[in-house]
């Protein structure tokens, strides 16, 4: 690591300051990315801001029936909530196969996100919960949807000066529940071939009444299929409904082929695990009606 | 390059250090602090012999700067024995040959702290996620499974008396 300003404000207007300052000033959350790539020398800061000591910045809390995330909570912290659990299951499994415990014990979902690996295992549940971002900059405060961060591999939408401070998830109605899955070679410590997360909305005979589902890992940023949950909508989860949402997933991707998977292993992985996280999201939907 | 003052309790003690932004946790607690035990196997986060604990969570010390530590509570290997008095999971380690060479040890050890902290009963499946994260190229990691068992049931044991 090369030499760098570290500071810690306490304030979205400090930070915001020294986020400006230059092209080259980077947000520290969890580290669990940002110190591998400046030990590694693939980025070099000129300066570090560290943005927990902003008040808020961690912490999880309820808000209007949904969850405000501060942008600085732990993965290990969201699984110890239980109302955030029994909400969305989905969204939190996901952020607790990031890496290992320690890792989980640093890492973030808006780290996850922002650091735009089309892999992020947190990700792909809260596109498919429909999570917003409250990004502050600049130019004040702005409301985003959780898939306009990611660009490309590595590169966020967000512009000098700009970071995330919440991620919101929206209050949940009776009969609605979210999963995720991902497939890897090993069965701990190791990156997506395929990650789908499904959020579904479920009526009390059963019958799907909204359905969303994500992909990550298969396009250069997550995959919002809105066919795949189209195809959902209406069903009870029934062979030809589940059959038509696999087309439409198969259909969705755009992987590429590397050491974890070749892209037409993906393409038939990532419909097989779609139908695997819509069955457990239905499940779990059916438990809270 | 100005150092950056940090003050921090380490281990129950109020300590204070100078470190560069740039230096890790793990090497301020090493080369500052003089505390060797926590070790740095791949600084990537990926092996776990650099494991501590940080405001009460487990953590790898080579992902965090030494500045974050400022105002924060660390807890290492070095902390665990009380006097010459072992921590239950260090004897097991020891009876059961659970280790070899010794440089995954104080990372298992305080991971494996952690764990029977929040769960006093873990199955084999959960002592086995819980260190996913501390890799061990000696032991074969069966021998360190059932030291953390062992432990764990003495805990229990010492607690039910008390
Ligand atoms: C051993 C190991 C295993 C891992 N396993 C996985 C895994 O299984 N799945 C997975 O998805 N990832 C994995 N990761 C990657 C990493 O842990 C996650 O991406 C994590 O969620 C990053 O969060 P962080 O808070 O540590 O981010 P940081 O490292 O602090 O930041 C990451 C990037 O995002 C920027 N950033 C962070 N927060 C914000 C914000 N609020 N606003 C704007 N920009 C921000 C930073 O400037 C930086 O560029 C692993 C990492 C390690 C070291
Ligand atoms: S040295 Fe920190 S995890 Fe390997
Ligand atoms: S005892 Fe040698 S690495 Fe574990």
């Amino acid at each position: 690591m090369t030499g760098f300003q570290y500071s810690a404000p306490v304030s979205v207007e400090e930070a915001v300051a020294l986020l400006a300052v230059d092209g080259k000033a980077r947000l520290l959350a969890g580290g669990t990315d940002l110190m591998v790539q400046m030990r590694s020398g693939r980025v070099a800061p000129s300066q570090v801001v560290d943005i927990k000591r902003i008040p808020g910045a961690i912490g999880i809390r309820q808000e209007n029936g949904g969850f405000v995330i501060g942008a600085g909570t732990s993965c290990a912290a969201l699984g110890e909530h239980a109302a955030l659990c029994a909400a969305w299951p989905g969204v939190v499994e996901g952020a607790n196969l990031i890496g290992s415990t320690q890792v989980q014990g640093r890492a973030t979902m808006a780290g996850n996100l922002c650091n735009a690996s089309p892999a992020a295992d947190s990700v792909p549940a809260l596109v498919a919960a429909g999570a917003r971002c409250l990004v502050v900059g600049p130019q004040g405060q702005r409301e985003i949807a959780v898939q306009d961060i990611p660009v490309t591999p590595g590169r966020n939408s967000l512009a000098p000066g700009e970071f995330v401070l919440e991620l919101r998830l929206p209050a949940r109605p009776a009969g609605a529940s979210d999963a995720y899955l991902r497939a890897i070679p090993r069965t701990e410590m190791d990156i997506a071939v395929v990650g789908a997360g499904v959020n579904l909305v479920v009526a009390p005979d059963g019958t799907i009444i909204e359905a969303h589902v994500a992909l990550g890992a298969v396009a250069p940023t997550v995959l919002l299929v809105k066919d795949a949950g189209a195809a959902l909508v209406g069903s009870k989860l029934d062979d030809a409904a589940l059959q038509r949402m696999e087309q439409a997933v198969s259909a969705a991707c755009k992987p590429i082929s590397d050491k974890r998977g070749t892209a037409e292993y993906r393409k038939s992985i990532a419909a097989v695990l779609a139908r695997r996280t819509a069955k457990i999201a239905y499940q779990r939907a059916g438990e809270r009606s | 390059m100005s150092k950056v003052y940090v003050s921090s309790v380490v281990n129950g003690d109020p300590v204070e250090f100078l470190c560069d932004a740039d230096t890790s946790l793990l090497d301020a607690l090493r080369d500052e602090l003089g505390l060797t035990g926590a070790k740095e196997g791949c600084g990537t986060g990926d092996c776990g012999a650099c494991s501590i604990m940080l405001d009460g969570r487990l953590v790898c010390s080579c992902l965090v700067l030494g500045p974050e530590a400022e105002g924060r509570q660390i807890d290492t290997i070095e902390g665990m024995a009380e006097g010459s008095e072992l921590h239950p999971l260090q004897r097991q380690f020891l009876e059961h040959a659970a280790l070899q060479c010794g440089f995954c040890t104080p990372g298992l050890l305080v991971a494996s702290k952690a764990l029977l902290e929040r769960n006093p009963d873990p199955s084999e499946t959960e002592i086995r996620f819980w260190l996913a994260g501390n890799l061990c190229r000696c032991t074969g990691y069966d021998k360190i499974i059932r030291a953390v068992q062992d432990a764990a049931a003495e805990l229990r044991q010492e607690r039910s008396v008390a």
